[in-house]
């Protein structure tokens, strides 16, 4: 073990994943203190830039999680999100960034044991990923 | 105007505070930018902890406040109202999780558990800084309502509107009213007459001179948001706009027809219930010994659900059967029997009282149905004496689901609302939103939503008109100021933005900085979409601008290393 304990930035939609965060938390469902949920109305308004922004400054990895696609309170609002975040990570890897250190996945309102698991492996991942090096050039 | 914040930490009772050291939070909060209190309350949402955030608000001159407790998704007008009461614009409030999402699912992890508390309340306080009030904005509504479809819970709602004196336009694709209960002539279990009833309704929207009926049309298109809706009608080869400030959903079902099986649509004899309905409407029943299979085509792989309304069907016309000639011999094969409610329930006990034979299958051993000459022979294997036995009858009656209308995709698309994946609409909440679909303005009733007894029918239309009446004798709607919002400096008009939107709320206008995006509050739901799509970074969702959300990474990366050491 090397004592690491990654920091970890969550998006999740209003409608959907932050109502399964909701409910694993009234199932008591026991997951990593790591992940920092940022409420959103829907996956589709986070930015690219807030992703780039939060990795290029030290964050260890960024989780966005949405509604299942064709769930969306919104519509068609993560089918956006299904492009765009997965593009922001590949634009990330050009830059030295480990694309695993940013995640889409989709959370309903009702998959509270999806969230635990969710937050459980990515925890995990960036755990094994090691420190974000962008920590280290701080600007 | 600087920002003066409060931050107040609720223990919740032993929820938060036998996890996270909520004194500890409450003296790291004291040291955070433009935080001038911090405090803790037993429980922030009680009467009490209101009045101390009200009293703290106005002793410290907060301008900002912080409630750091359970979830926004339940408590967050509470708090703003208080937050309003006491003077300060409630879009200055910010909520912070620490019940949900940490507390809760923390429980073993004290130490850690309070060191993210502090993270995520430094995120809420760093939004919190950056807040603006905002004005709710309100608008109009077109007094006048669409019902999709005359079956009978349209039929329904319509009369209901119109009652209320509500401009009603009722938009039918069939020829004639009715729906499905056309083919009906009683209405179990209490036989009342399905026929007088389509009149009466028939005739409330025949006499009212604010109905407006369109047979053998469509919807073809809908613009608009709750209050402000445009409706395209086609039919008859003519196209008509309409204005409506609400839109009922009543597109219903229709009956499954299970061609090939049991021999349906081969063997004379085999028809379906809606069809024994109709024979035994005109009195055509002659047959003396009469099987009916229930649960066929549902209950099972591929459409798991129950069609509810089947089983009182078979029960309420073996009875009928046996009226006209108690001598029959009817059979009933089926899965389990459905008859829930005190009256179906009577039914049940009157047909197995009067000699109505009962029979259970399993999915694996299905009934067969064969033709002997003109006779018709079904196989099946009994449950409960446990062996195969052989019925000879004149009449075999499939009881087929109500199914989702094949165009019910369309309506989908048209009016953007969500379809479960046997094509039956979705409402907002099972049990708090019934009758409404997430989008304002939209309503569902009858089997557009799930398959439903007449008796369903009807409340379910009643009670999509009194939903949809709300707003039109308002008069006016609020919109919550969730929405976006253009900086015309900063846009170059490259739609983008307009593209991405999913309620074509924006379109790009001339304006003093030249051409630039520009919002329709009332049609911008809030979603920020535009947002995420600008490479400009020129339109803005207020309460989620990208200066708040970077400051809340910013505060993030602090935090981290301010609790680490």
């Amino acid at each position: 073990m090397t004592g690491f304990r990654p920091t970890i930035l969550a998006f999740c939609c209003n409608w959907c994943s932050y109502a399964g965060a909701d409910l694993a938390g009234v199932n008591r469902l026991q997951m990593p203190t790591n992940v920092n949920v940022v409420r959103v109305m829907c996956s589709a308004s986070v930015k690219p830039e807030y992703v780039i922004k939060a990795l290029s400054q030290g964050i260890d990895g960024v989780l966005v999680l949405g509604c299942h696609i064709g769930d969306c309170h919104y519509m068609t609002g993560n089918h956006r999100t299904a492009r765009r975040i997965p593009l922001t990570a590949k634009v990330l890897e050009t830059v030295g960034i480990d694309s695993r250190r940013v995640k889409l996945d989709w959370v309903s309102a009702a998959e509270g044991d999806k969230f635990q698991q969710v937050i459980t492996d990515f925890v995990e991942e960036v755990e094994g990923l090691g420190p974000n090096p962008s920590k280290e050039v701080r600007f | 105007m600087t920002s003066r914040i409060g931050v107040f930490i609720c223990h919740c009772g032993h929820n938060i505070a036998s996890t996270v050291d909520v004194e500890d939070v409450v003296e790291y909060a004291k040291g955070l930018p433009s935080v001038v209190y911090a405090g803790h309350n037993l429980y922030s949402c009680s009467q009490e902890g209101l009045s101390a955030i009200k009293e703290s608000i106005k002793k410290n001159e907060l301008n900002r406040v912080v409630v750091a407790a359970c979830t926004p998704r339940t408590h967050e007008p509470l708090f703003r109202r208080a937050c309003e009461q006491a003077g300060i614009n409630k879009y200055l409030f910010e909520f912070v999780n620490i019940r949900e999402h940490c507390s809760w699912i923390h429980t073993k992890e004290k130490e850690e558990a309070t060191k993210k508390a502090k993270k995520l309340v430094a995120m809420g306080v760093a939004k919190a800084a950056l807040l603006e009030p905002q004005e709710e904005g309100e608008s109009g509504v077109v007094p006048k309502a669409v019902v999709i479809g005359a079956g009978l819970s349209g039929l329904s709602a319509a009369a209901a509107l119109l009652n209320q004196g509500i401009e009603t336009y009722i938009v039918e694709k069939e020829a004639s009213v009715g729906g499905i209960l056309r083919d009906i002539a009683v209405i179990g279990p209490d036989d009342a007459d399905a026929q007088e009833l389509l009149g009466s309704l028939t005739k409330i929207i025949e006499e009212s001179p604010k109905a407006n009926l369109h047979l053998s049309s469509r919807v073809t298109k809908l613009k608009g948001f709750v209050g402000n809706f445009e409706l395209t009608i086609e039919g008859g080869g003519k196209e008509e706009t309409v204005q409506a400030g609400a839109v009922i959903v009543a597109t219903g079902g229709v009956e499954h027809r299970p061609e090939g099986e049991y021999g349906f649509g081969k063997l004379k004899g085999v028809i379906t219930q809606l069809e024994l309905e109709r024979l035994l409407g005109s009195g055509e029943v002659g047959a003396r010994r009469v099987v009916m299979i229930n649960c066929v085509g549902s209950r099972q792989p591929g459409r798991e659900y129950c069609s509810r309304v089947c089983c009182n069907a078979s029960l309420k016309n073996a009875v009928r059967i046996l009226n006209i000639n108690p001598d029959a011999a009817i059979t009933i094969i089926h899965r389990d029997i459905m008859s829930c409610g005190t009256a179906a329930e009577e039914l049940y006990r009157e047909a197995s009282d009067r000699g109505v034979r009962f029979v259970r299958y399993g999915l694996d051993q299905r009934p067969e149905v064969s033709a002997e000459g003109e006779q018709l022979v079904v196989e099946v294997f009994d449950e409960t004496l446990d062996e195969k036995i052989e019925l000879e009858s004149d009449l075999v009656v499939l009881a087929t689901p109500i199914v989702s209308p094949e165009d019910s995709s369309e309506t989908g698309t048209l009016l953007k609302v969500p379809r479960d994946k046997y094509g039956f609409f979705l409402e907002a909440h099972v049990k708090l939103r019934p009758i409404e679909f997430a989008t304002d303005g939209v309503f569902v009733c009858g089997s557009a939503r799930w398959p439903v007894s007449a008796r369903e029918c009807i409340w379910q239309g009643q009670a999509a008109a009194a939903k949809a009446s709300i707003p039109i004798s308002e008069g006016k709607v609020v919109i919550e100021a969730i929405t976006a919002e253009v900086n015309s400096e900063k846009c170059v008009a490259c739609g983008n933005c307009a593209l991405a939107c999913p309620y074509e709320a924006i379109e790009i206008v001339d304006t003093e900085s030249g051409r630039a995006a520009r919002v329709n509050e009332a049609q911008c739901k809030g979603c920020g979409t535009c947002v995420a799509a600008c490479h400009n970074d020129a339109i803005q969702q207020k309460g989620f601008s990208s200066r708040q959300l970077g400051a809340m990474i910013d505060a993030l990366i602090r935090a981290t290393a301010e609790v680490a050491r």
